[in-house]
């Protein structure tokens, strides 16, 4: 199962792209594709967004649903998705609703 | 230290008005990030995993308190609350938008400092030792070298596209504390018989994936020849340096293919063409440079040692401290100071911007308005009057930066790792934050005594691993994180490359090997005076793979 994330251009946030068409700021609402036609689809979005100066550093990255929640298989995208770990007043995870999910 | 002449303000004014049109276009759509990328990475704008980070330079690590409290308010207003000094003597932003970093470069601008080449295949941040003009062992400061190679490497336009990135230090002590082994170029400010200053010139030393110590290739270079002979060295690697493959692209590459002695010959046929022409430094300009530099007026101060005893009797903290951070002063009547960024679990590196406001209050009224990054990642007020020591201990304990374990097991150097950075594989800060922790009796440090950690969380070495007593690696393993573990590096006038133990160790028994490792030399030292790396030195590997993984060896 992948996902779509990118950085967006104007003040490098980490961003994923959401099932309603928009690039979030959390993981938790990204679109999920479990087919080489969804990954073709969220590619062409990808590009035509980095195309279109909205971000950058596009990539589709592999994730599992656990629960019910999105969790990426990398340590590098998990850390993406909340901030650092060693500081957790910082990042994704940092927000009111972060954990509620 | 070097103020900005009329040149100097009109070009750093100059490059933040051009890259702030860039940025302006970049986010109008007018330009790609294919073409903006490499014009962001000239002005220290990296993307890394949250945000951009932008890494400004601090050259030769030397900062007035003006510039000191402009990085507090950076950390403040365009960033969170904090900055990260590096083991390049600089300072990244972690947090910083794109469309604030040209305001923050103006900010910068007018306390002149920017983010010029600290990133890019050029002539990074020249650096040198920390304790330069300070320390009692010195033959010279080597900081006027320093700025005189970053006035000539300042947009160079024959070394703006070397094949890879290149990097000098300086020292001007025969111990060596501004690693300059372990450069592209490494200097060694000496004099000679007749009294003269010249260097030592080192060339190939480097770290990530491939480290290699620099070899020697000049003994005693007048000083007047250092431009000439170091753009003879650049020419050499920018005509042969490789460019088909960046792992082989740095200049320690070059040198080991090409052979020492060959090198040698090919730097110093281009220098004879060049030594006699317009880089010789004609002796008014380096006096004019040295002028700059020139020590503060330090009035006598003798009842600092009668200070210094009396504070001792009072307070044991102050007196470890006093035994662990001062360092000797040319001055019998003053001390180079260590303010550890290196608190007990915590990131190191790392000051908040009210730290980075308090240590600049501390500069101006006790420390000659001077502060110095270290490349050991710790801040350092080079002339501090030992009777004001106390004072100056007791407003670092106000502000949380008076922990006493310079060069001690928990001063430890630790690159951004995978809690921040694109490249990394590894975390290093959060290893780092529990060895610390697990040795946070400072009897059990200072028992063990001088032992420099440095943990890298890619095989690229930002964190120094290679040349630490103990070095960690982090790499990542079938999705997971590994911890490597080399013995017997050293970044000092020795240097040395440290071997790998063994097998590595996940995150969860990194913090036990590296006990293992200690309590194994506790062991076998033969007494309180033999160091960590001295007893490495003189037995080898073979106790302490034992001590690791004999129990494995017995159960296969």
């Amino acid at each position: 199962m992948k996902i779509l994330t990118a950085n967006r251009l104007t003040d490098g946030e980490a961003v994923w792209f959401a099932a309603d068409g928009t690039w979030a700021e959390t993981i938790d609402v990204a679109e999920t594709v479990d087919d080489k036609a969804g990954e073709a689809r969220l590619e062409a979005i990808g590009k035509a967004a980095h195309d279109n100066n909205e971000v950058v550093d596009v990539n589709l990255i592999d994730v599992s649903l656990v629960g019910g929640t999105i969790r990426p298989l990398r340590l590098r995208e998990a850390i993406r998705a909340a901030g650092p770990t060693n500081r957790l007043d910082l990042g994704k995870q940092a927000r009111p609703s972060a954990g509620a999910a | 230290m070097y103020r900005y002449d009329e040149f100097d303000h009109d070009f750093v004014k100059a490059r933040v008005a051009e890259f702030s049109d860039q940025v302006e276009r970049r986010l109008g759509g007018e330009i790609t990030e294919d073409q903006f990328r490499p014009l962001r990475l000239m002005n220290g704008v990296y993307l890394q995993l949250h945000a951009y980070m932008l890494r400004i330079a601090v050259p030769y690590g030397t900062l007035n308190s003006k510039q000191m409290r402009m990085l507090g308010h950076v950390a403040r207003k365009y960033d969170k609350g904090y900055g990260h000094f590096t083991t390049r003597q600089n300072i990244q932003f972690n947090w910083p938008a794109l469309s604030d970093i040209p305001a923050i470069l103006a900010d910068l601008a007018s306390v002149e400092m920017h983010a010029i080449q600290t990133s890019g295949n050029c002539i990074r941040n020249v650096t040198a030792d920390h304790f330069a003009g300070a320390a009692a062992d010195e033959v010279a400061d080597p900081r006027p070298y320093a700025e005189i190679l970053r006035q000539w490497s300042s947009v160079h336009p024959e070394f703006s596209y070397l094949p890879r990135k290149f990097k000098i230090a300086v020292t001007g002590a025969e111990r060596d504390r501004a690693a300059i082994q372990t450069h592209d170029i490494g200097l060694h400010l000496k004099k000679n018989d007749k009294g003269e200053l010249g260097f030592a010139v080192y060339i190939g030393g480097g770290q990530g994936r491939t480290p290699m110590v620099a070899r020697k290739i000049r003994d005693f270079l007048p000083e007047e020849h250092l431009l000439s002979y170091t753009t003879a060295i650049l020419r050499v690697y920018n005509l042969h340096g490789r460019r088909d493959n960046k792992y082989k692209a740095r200049i320690k590459i070059l040198v080991h293919e090409t052979g020492v002695d060959e090198i040698t010959r090919q730097v110093d046929a281009e220098w004879q063409a060049l030594k006699d022409g317009e880089l010789k430094l004609p002796e008014a300009d380096v006096a004019a440079i040295q002028a700059y530099f020139a020590p503060p007026a330090l009035a006598a101060r003798p009842e600092g040692d009668e200070a210094v005893k009396l504070a001792r009797l009072d307070s044991k903290s102050f007196g470890d401290w006093i035994d662990q951070n001062v360092f000797t002063h040319r001055n019998p009547d003053y001390a180079a100071v260590t303010i550890s960024l290196k608190g007990i679990g915590e990131v190191p590196g790392d000051a908040t911007d009210s730290q980075m406001e308090a240590v600049a209050d501390i500069a101006e009224r006790y420390g000659f308005d001077e502060i110095r990054v270290s490349h050991e990642q710790n801040l350092i007020l080079p002339h501090v009057a030992r009777a004001d020591l106390k004072a100056v201990y007791d407003a670092l304990v106000a502000i949380e930066l008076a922990t006493a374990n310079s060069n001690l097991i928990s001063d430890i150097i630790a690159c951004p790792g995978l809690d921040y950075c694109a490249l990394a594989n590894a975390r290093s800060i959060p290893v780092a934050q529990e060895i610390s922790k697990r040795f946070a009796s400072l009897e059990r440090q200072r028992d063990i005594g001088e032992l420099k950690l440095k943990i890298s969380g890619c095989i690229n070495a930002c964190g120094h691993h290679h040349v630490g007593h103990i070095g960690i690696l982090g790499v990542e393993k079938k999705g997971a994180e590994l911890y490597q573990v080399t013995l017997g590096g050293s970044a000092d006038e020795h240097t040395s490359v440290g071997e790998i133990i063994g097998r590595g160790f996940g995150p969860e028994e990194i913090t036990d090997a590296i006990e293992t490792i200690v309590e194994t030399y506790l062991a076998i030292r033969l007494d309180r005076s033999e160091k960590f790396l001295d007893a490495y030195r003189r037995i080898g590997p073979a106790p302490f793979k034992e001590a690791l993984y004999a129990s494995e060896a017995k159960a296969a």
